[in-house]
C-alpha cells in the first residue's frame, strides 16, 4: 500500500489528480443538471399550499400612503401575481394577464417585488395594468413570507384567502385555461353555495 | 403532398450507417497512412454531409410549399409568411434547429477533408472519425427523438405562425452563423482528442489547430453579435445583453475560445502551454453541447422559452457525458505526460496570456455557475432563485474589465524574457495623451463618471498602442502578407477597444422616457426633440400596422429625421401585438422611438423614446473582431503551407 503510495507520488501524483479535476467537475455538474431534468422549474410545490395567505401591511404602489393588506384581498377567488420591472419574464406574461383581467371574473392582485416605484409605474404604464390592487413590497419582505423563489410567481386564492395553487416562471395558456381556471371555478361555486 | 419529406427522413436514417463508418474505419485503419480504408472515410464524409444536406432541402420545400401535413411545417409555418421567412423558419423551432446543427457539422467535416492537406494522413482522418462519432449522436437524437418530418394527418388547411419575434432579419442570419461557431469548435475538440490518442502535441499541431479554431471564433462573434442586434431592434426593451440563459449558452464557449485562441498562439510559438491548450479545446466545445443542453430541455427558465422535454433533455445530457467525458478522461491519462519545453520569465508575453487566460476562464466558471446556480439551489432542495442582470455585471465587469488593460500591455512585450525598457518608453509616451483624452470623454458626454474614464482610457490605451505597432511593424516589414497574422492582432484589439467604449458610455449615459402625448406636441430627451405629427393605418402580407409618424428636431430646432414606429398585429396571433421600433441611428447615437397603446380618449398616443449613445460600437467592435479573427484565420493557413 506504501508503496503504491509513493510510486504514485513519485510519478508526479498531484499532476495526475490535477488532470483528473475537471472529469470530476464534469461529473458534479452533470449530477446536478439530471437533478433538474426531473423538475419542472416552473413548478414549484410550496408549503403554503392549503394555508391561509401570510398576512401583509404594505403601502399601495403609487399611493404611498395607502395602505393594503391581505384582508382587502379575501371576499373573492383571485390570482396573486408577485412582478417586479425588472424581470423579463414578467412582460412574457403580461399580455395573458391583460387578457384575463378584461375577460375573467376573477381579479388579479399584484405584488410589486423589490422594485422602485417610478420604474414599476413607468412599467405599467408601458405594458397596461391588469391588477386590481398592488402591493409594494420594496424590502421583499412580503415576498419573503410567502416564500417567493423569483419572479414571476402566480398564487391562486380562494374567497377565504388560501393559497390553493402556485405557478413560478411566466404563466401559459394552457396553465391558465387548463389548471388554474377550473380551480377558480370550483372553488368560486362553492363560495355561492356556502 | 409530395413524399419528398419521407424521402428526406430516409435520407436521414441512411446517412446513420454511413457516419458509422466514417467514425469506425480510420481506427482500423490504425497508423498506415496508404491504406485503403480512409478515402474510404473520406467518402464516407462526403456521403454524409450530401445526405444530410438532401434532408434539409427536403424539410426547406416542404416549408417553401406550405405542405402543412408535415407537423413541424404546420406548427410553424403560414402561408402568408413571406419566403424568406418560411425558409428561415426551418430553424425557427427545436427539430430543424438540430437538423441545421448536423448539417453544420457535415460542412465543418467536408471542410476538414478538403481544405486540410499538410498534416498526417492517419491522424486527419481520425479526426474525421471523432466529427463523425458527434455526428452519430445527433443523427441518433434527430431520427428517434426529433424527427423534423413526422407527419400530421388529416392535414389542416393553414398552418399556425412563426413566432412573430422571430420574423425579422435578425432571425434569419443569427443562428445558422451562431452554429457555425458552436459547431466550428468541434474541430478543435476532434483535434484536441486526436492528439492526446497519439500522444502528439507539437507546435505543429497547434499550427493546425489555429485556423480552425480562429475561423469557428469568428463565426461564433459574429452570431453573438447578430443576436444582440436582433434583441436590440426586435425585442423592444432597448438593450444590447440581457444575461438571459441562452445568451449565457453562447458567452460562456466564446469566452472559452478567446482563452483558447491565445494560450494556441503560445504552444505554436513557444511549445508550451501544450496540456492547457489541449484542455481550452475539449471545454469550449464541451460548453457549447452544454449550451445545446440548456436551450434544449426546459431545465431553466428563459425568456427565449423554447418547447421542453425532459426525455430529450436526458438524451443530450447523456451525449454530453460520454463525448466531454470520455474527452476529460483521456485528458486526465495523458496530461501529466504532457511536457512542456519552452521556458519563461515571470514578465514576459507568456505570463500575460496566461493572465488572460484566468481571467476568460473565470468568467466563463462565473457565468456558468450564475446560470446554473438556480438549478444547484434546486436539486440541494435549497430553494428556487433567480439569479438577474445586477449580479452579473457586478461580477463580470470587474473580471472582463482588465482584460481591455492586458489586450494593451502584452503584443508591446517580449516572447520568454521581457524587461521594463520595452514598456517605459512607451509608458512616458502615450500615458498623458491617454488620460488627458479620457478625461474629456465624460466631459463631452455631459456628466462625469468615473467608471467610464478608467473603461475608456483602457480603450484608448490598448487602441493607440495597436496603431503604433501597426505603423512600427508595417516599417519593419514591407510585404504585408508576412506579419498578417500580428496584424490582425492588432486589429481584433482595436475591435476590443471600440467595443469597450461602446459598452461603457451606452451603459452610463443612456436615457429614456415614456409618455403620453398628443398629436403637435413636443417632448425633450438628452438634447433631442420629438414630435409625434399624427397616426397611419398600414397593412402588410401577414400583419396590420398602426403607426406613428415623429418628427426628430436637434438642439437648435433643426429637422434630423422622420421616424415610422408600428404596432403590428399578426394576423395569426391577433391578440399579441408587436412593437416594431423605428430607429434613427448614426456613429455617435441612436434615437429609438416605440409605439404604445393609444389612449382611450382617442386624441393620446402613448410614446417610448430611448436615446442610446455609442451604441453602435458595440456591434462594431465585435464586427472589427470578427473580421481581425477571419484575417488571422487566414494568414495562420498561408503559414500552414509556407
Amino acid at each position: 500500500m506504501r508503496t503504491v503510495k509513493s510510486s504514485m507520488l513519485k510519478r508526479g501524483g498531484w499532476r495526475t489528480m490535477l488532470a483528473a479535476l475537471p472529469f470530476l467537475l464534469l461529473g458534479v455538474l452533470l449530477v446536478f443538471l439530471s437533478f433538474g431534468l426531473g423538475r419542472d422549474p416552473t413548478l414549484v410545490p410550496s408549503p403554503l399550499l392549503g394555508k391561509a395567505m401570510p398576512a401583509f401591511e404594505q403601502p399601495q404602489l403609487g399611493q404611498a400612503e395607502q395602505r393594503l393588506s391581505s384582508i382587502d384581498w379575501t371576499g373573492t377567488p383571485a390570482l396573486v401575481n408577485v412582478w417586479a420591472s425588472w424581470c423579463l419574464a414578467c412582460r412574457d406574461e403580461h399580455p395573458l394577464l391583460m387578457s384575463w383581467a378584461k375577460e375573467s371574473l376573477y381579479p388579479i392582485f399584484g405584488i410589486n417585488y423589490k422594485d422602485k416605484t417610478s420604474d414599476a409605474l413607468a412599467w405599467l404604464d408601458r405594458f397596461g395594468n391588469p391588477y386590481r390592487s398592488i402591493a409594494h413590497d420594496e424590502q421583499g419582505r412580503v415576498g419573503l413570507d410567502w416564500g417567493v423563489y423569483g419572479v414571476p410567481e402566480t398564487f391562486v386564492i380562494d374567497a377565504q384567502g388560501l393559497i390553493l395553487y402556485k405557478h413560478v416562471g411566466p404563466l401559459n395558456a394552457q396553465v391558465l385555461e387548463e389548471t388554474i381556471q377550473p380551480m377558480l371555478t370550483a372553488s368560486g361555486i362553492e363560495t355561492e353555495e356556502e | 403532398m409530395t413524399l419528398l419529406p419521407e424521402l428526406g427522413h430516409f435520407a436521414l436514417i441512411m446517412a446513420l450507417p454511413v457516419v458509422v463508418l466514417q467514425a469506425a474505419l480510420p481506427w482500423l485503419a490504425g497508423r498506415n497512412p496508404q491504406s485503403v480504408l480512409l478515402p474510404f472515410a473520406f467518402w464516407a464524409a462526403s456521403a454524409q454531409t450530401f445526405l444530410i444536406l438532401f434532408a434539409y432541402l427536403c424539410l426547406s420545400y416542404a416549408f417553401a410549399s406550405d405542405d402543412f401535413s408535415v407537423r413541424y411545417v404546420a406548427e410553424h409555418s403560414n402561408t402568408r409568411l413571406p419566403l424568406p421567412y418560411k425558409l428561415a423558419a426551418v430553424w425557427g423551432a427545436h427539430e430543424g434547429s438540430l437538423l441545421l446543427w448536423v448539417l453544420v457539422l457535415a460542412f465543418w467535416t467536408q471542410a476538414l477533408v478538403v481544405f486540410s492537406r499538410p498534416y498526417a494522413l492517419a491522424l486527419k482522418a481520425q479526426t474525421v472519425a471523432v466529427l463523425g462519432f458527434i455526428s452519430v449522436g445527433f443523427l441518433l437524437f434527430i431520427v428517434f427523438l426529433s424527427n423534423p418530418f413526422e407527419r400530421l394527418l388529416p392535414s389542416p388547411d393553414e398552418g399556425r405562425d412563426l413566432n412573430p419575434l422571430l420574423q425579422d432579419p435578425g432571425l434569419v442570419m443569427h443562428p445558422p452563423i451562431l452554429y457555425m461557431g458552436y459547431v466550428g469548435l468541434s474541430v478543435a475538440f476532434a483535434l484536441a482528442v486526436v492528439a492526446l490518442i497519439n500522444k502528439r502535441l507539437d507546435p505543429q499541431w497547434a499550427r493546425w489547430l489555429r485556423p480552425w479554431t480562429l475561423s469557428a471564433w469568428s463565426f461564433l462573434t459574429l452570431g453573438i453579435a447578430l443576436g444582440s442586434w436582433w434583441a436590440y431592434h426586435e425585442l423592444g426593451w432597448g438593450g444590447w445583453w440581457f444575461w438571459d440563459p441562452v445568451e449565457n449558452a453562447s458567452f460562456m464557449p466564446w469566452l472559452v475560445a478567446t482563452a483558447l485562441i491565445h494560450s494556441l498562439a503560445v504552444s505554436e510559438r513557444r511549445d508550451t502551454f501544450k496540456s492547457w491548450t489541449v484542455l481550452l479545446a475539449i471545454l469550449a466545445f464541451s460548453l457549447s453541447l452544454l449550451g445545446t443542453f440548456l436551450v434544449r430541455s426546459g431545465v431553466l427558465v428563459s425568456v427565449h422559452a423554447f418547447a421542453s422535454d425532459p426525455e430529450r433533455g436526458l438524451y443530450i445530457l447523456i451525449f454530453l457525458f460520454v463525448v466531454s467525458g470520455g474527452a476529460l478522461v483521456l485528458y486526465a491519462l495523458r496530461a501529466a505526460d504532457i511536457q512542456s519545453k519552452g521556458v519563461f520569465a515571470p514578465f514576459s508575453r507568456e505570463t500575460f496570456l496566461l493572465i488572460n487566460n484566468v481571467l476568460l476562464l473565470v468568467s466563463a466558471a462565473v457565468i456558468l455557475v450564475a446560470t446554473l446556480y438556480p438549478l444547484f439551489m434546486d436539486a440541494l432542495n435549497l430553494g428556487k432563485i433567480s439569479v438577474g442582470p445586477p449580479y452579473f455585471n457586478q461580477v463580470f465587469v470587474p473580471l472582463a474589465l482588465p482584460l481591455v488593460l492586458l489586450a494593451g500591455i502584452g503584443p508591446l512585450l517580449s516572447w520568454r524574457r521581457a524587461d521594463m525598457s520595452q514598456l517605459g518608453p512607451i509608458v512616458t509616451r502615450f500615458i498623458a495623451p491617454v488620460l488627458l483624452l479620457a478625461a474629456l470623454v465624460p466631459f463631452a458626454m455631459g456628466r462625469w463618471s468615473a467608471p467610464v474614464f478608467v473603461a475608456v482610457a483602457m480603450a484608448f490605451w490598448t487602441i493607440l498602442v495597436m496603431l503604433y505597432l501597426f505603423i512600427k511593424e508595417f516599417r519593419k516589414e514591407k510585404k504585408v502578407i508576412v506579419s498578417l497574422g500580428f496584424f490582425s492582432m492588432l486589429i481584433a484589439h482595436i475591435g476590443l477597444g471600440v467595443f469597450a467604449i461602446g459598452a461603457a458610455l451606452t451603459s452610463v449615459y443612456s436615457a429614456e422616457k415614456e409618455l403620453m402625448v398628443r398629436h403637435g406636441e413636443r417632448l425633450s430627451l438628452s438634447g433631442y426633440e420629438f414630435e409625434l405629427l399624427r397616426n397611419e393605418e398600414g397593412v402588410g402580407s401577414n400583419y396590420r400596422a398602426f403607426r406613428g409618424v415623429i418628427r426628430v428636431y436637434d438642439d437648435d430646432g433643426k429637422v434630423l429625421a422622420e421616424l415610422y414606429p408600428e404596432r403590428r398585429t399578426y394576423l395569426a396571433q391577433p391578440d399579441n401585438p408587436m412593437t416594431e421600433a423605428a430607429i434613427d441611428k448614426n456613429v455617435f447615437r441612436d434615437l429609438y422611438v416605440a409605439l404604445g397603446d393609444p389612449h382611450s380618449d382617442g386624441v393620446r398616443q402613448r410614446l417610448r423614446l430611448y436615446y442610446r449613445p455609442f451604441i453602435r460600437w458595440v456591434w462594431a467592435g465585435a464586427l472589427i473582431m470578427t473580421l481581425a479573427g477571419f484575417l488571422a484565420a487566414y494568414a495562420h493557413r498561408k503559414k500552414q503551407h509556407a
